[in-house]
């Protein structure tokens, strides 16, 4: 199973790779939100938890995107029949598409988190150092999860690109307020992190139930 | 098939309701902070947490469903969301109202059960975009499932999360203690309680009859038409 999931995985990677498709547009949509929060809200410069609400609704806005793309490449050529009648588990499948969208989210983040940086944030990013790298890793794990759940769902349906959003969502509200709670004291003028343990202890909690009702369910979902 | 018991059913449901009225109207004494006001609560409270439970129930008839691949099961999901959504909104309705009477705003973001419900509402609502996005019956009742399941765990974590990142200001009236209402208050709200769940069962009952006569009507008409361009 591992090993048909690092076939899947290393094929999507390659795609990309040649593509360039998923991880430049969302990366460039995320500096887009940048702007646009800039001039929506009139500041310069954010700090507190109007800085880590707009990384964090930002990311999830660029996981969209991401998540749009995830079958994309199986629906438009014709792939998704071969990867079916392949004698491989659902949970493979799972497992290379939630990675995929996981490293995605990862290099999207390389980028984004440095440039909101730059534009953005106030207190600037050396506070945020040793806590920041480990909220965006388990939010990522999160979002991958669901995203990929997502996608499946909306896969088969005629109007995936308007169900993916709707979907995803409200299934990632949780995630949001652990991931902006915990980030907003690091983004403090007057630091000192509060509370951390708990946000983090609900985010491992989300990522643990999503990814095991995603394994669970995944089996059911792309047949036929 | 479904319709067994629906009139007895539907008889006790009048009287548990008609009574449960009665006590809110005649018997549960005025609130002493709230007065009149107040008895919103017999309503907007049993309402939500029968919404919450046919929520959860659509996800176990989910289960069941995939696990059995009978179709009935996905049907007795679907009208349990359908039936839910509606109880929902007027939670929201009813909840904004109390709201507005009792602190003064339409909507406050600070209650941590109204502000998840909200949630809940929402990601409950794709349920009938991404059902009926699906043509083939076979796939849209097992796509349906796997939400019905999804979003049936997602319920308490978001219950969960809101309620952390929140103030703790909503009239907790179900507390560990339960405490909290005087007798003639408790007997009332459980009676209603009782009357809400009878009448969401009588029209998931009921909404399940028409369903599957609709299909069976749907069946035979086919069924019809096939004979008659067999014979013509």
């Amino acid at each position: 199973m591992i090993r048909a999931a690092t076939v899947i995985l290393r094929k999507d990677l390659l795609l990309e790779l040649r593509t360039k498709e998923a991880v430049p547009a969302m990366t460039l949509f995320t500096i887009t939100v940048y702007v646009l929060f800039h001039f929506g809200l009139d500041r310069d410069s954010l700090d507190g938890e109007l800085a880590s609400g707009v990384l964090w609704v930002t990311l999830l806005l660029a996981a969209v995107i991401g998540v749009t793309r995830l079958f994309a490449a199986e629906r438009e050529q014709g792939g998704i029949d071969a990867l079916l009648l392949a004698p491989v588990d659902r949970t493979a499948l799972f497992l290379a598409k939630a990675s995929a969208l996981f490293l995605f989210l990862v290099a999207v983040e390389l980028v984004a988190v440095p440039t909101f940086d730059l534009l953005l944030l106030g207190p600037g990013l050396g506070g945020t150092l040793p806590e920041l790298p480990a909220i965006l890793l388990l939010g990522n794990i999160g979002i991958a999860a669901v995203g990929a759940l997502v996608a499946a769902l909306a896969a088969e349906t005629r109007t995936r690109e308007l169900i993916v959003p709707l979907l995803l969502l409200p299934l990632l509200v949780p995630l949001l307020i652990s991931c902006a709670q915990a980030t907003e004291p690091l983004m403090r003028t007057d630091q000192g992190p509060e509370d951390l343990g708990r946000w983090l202890g609900l985010l491992t909690l989300y990522d643990v139930v999503f990814v095991l009702v995603s394994v669970a369910v995944f089996d059911f979902l792309l047949e036929d | 098939m479904y319709s067994r018991g629906l009139v007895p059913l539907a008889g006790a449901t009048v009287v548990a309701i008609a009574t449960s009225l009665a006590l809110v109207f005649f018997y549960a004494p005025l609130d002493a902070d709230q007065g009149f006001v107040q008895k919103i609560f017999y309503l907007h409270v049993p309402m939500a947490i029968v919404a919450l439970g046919g929520f959860v129930a659509g996800g176990v008839f989910g289960i069941r469903h995939l696990r059995t691949g009978d179709p009935s099961w996905d049907l007795r999901s679907y009208v349990a969301i359908h039936l839910s959504i509606i109880l929902g909104l007027g939670v929201l309705v009813t909840g904004a109202i109390w709201a507005k009477a009792s602190w003064g705003h339409w909507w406050v973001w600070d209650e941590p059960v109204l502000v998840s419900f909200l949630v809940v509402f929402l990601l409950y609502c794709v349920y009938f975009p991404l059902r009926f996005a699906i043509e083939d019956p076979e796939r849209q009742a097992r796509y349906s499932s796997v939400f019905a399941i999804t979003a049936g765990a997602f319920v308490p974590l978001n219950f969960t999360a809101v309620r952390l990142a929140e103030a703790y200001t909503h009239p907790r009236v179900l507390s560990q203690t339960g405490g909290s209402l005087p007798g003639e208050m408790r007997l009332t709200f459980l009676v209603s309680l009782v009357g809400m769940t009878l009448l969401f069962v009588t029209l998931w009952k009921l909404e399940l009859t028409a369903k599957h006569a609709a299909l069976q009507l749907k069946k035979l008409r086919r069924r019809r038409a096939e004979r008659e361009a067999v014979a013509a």
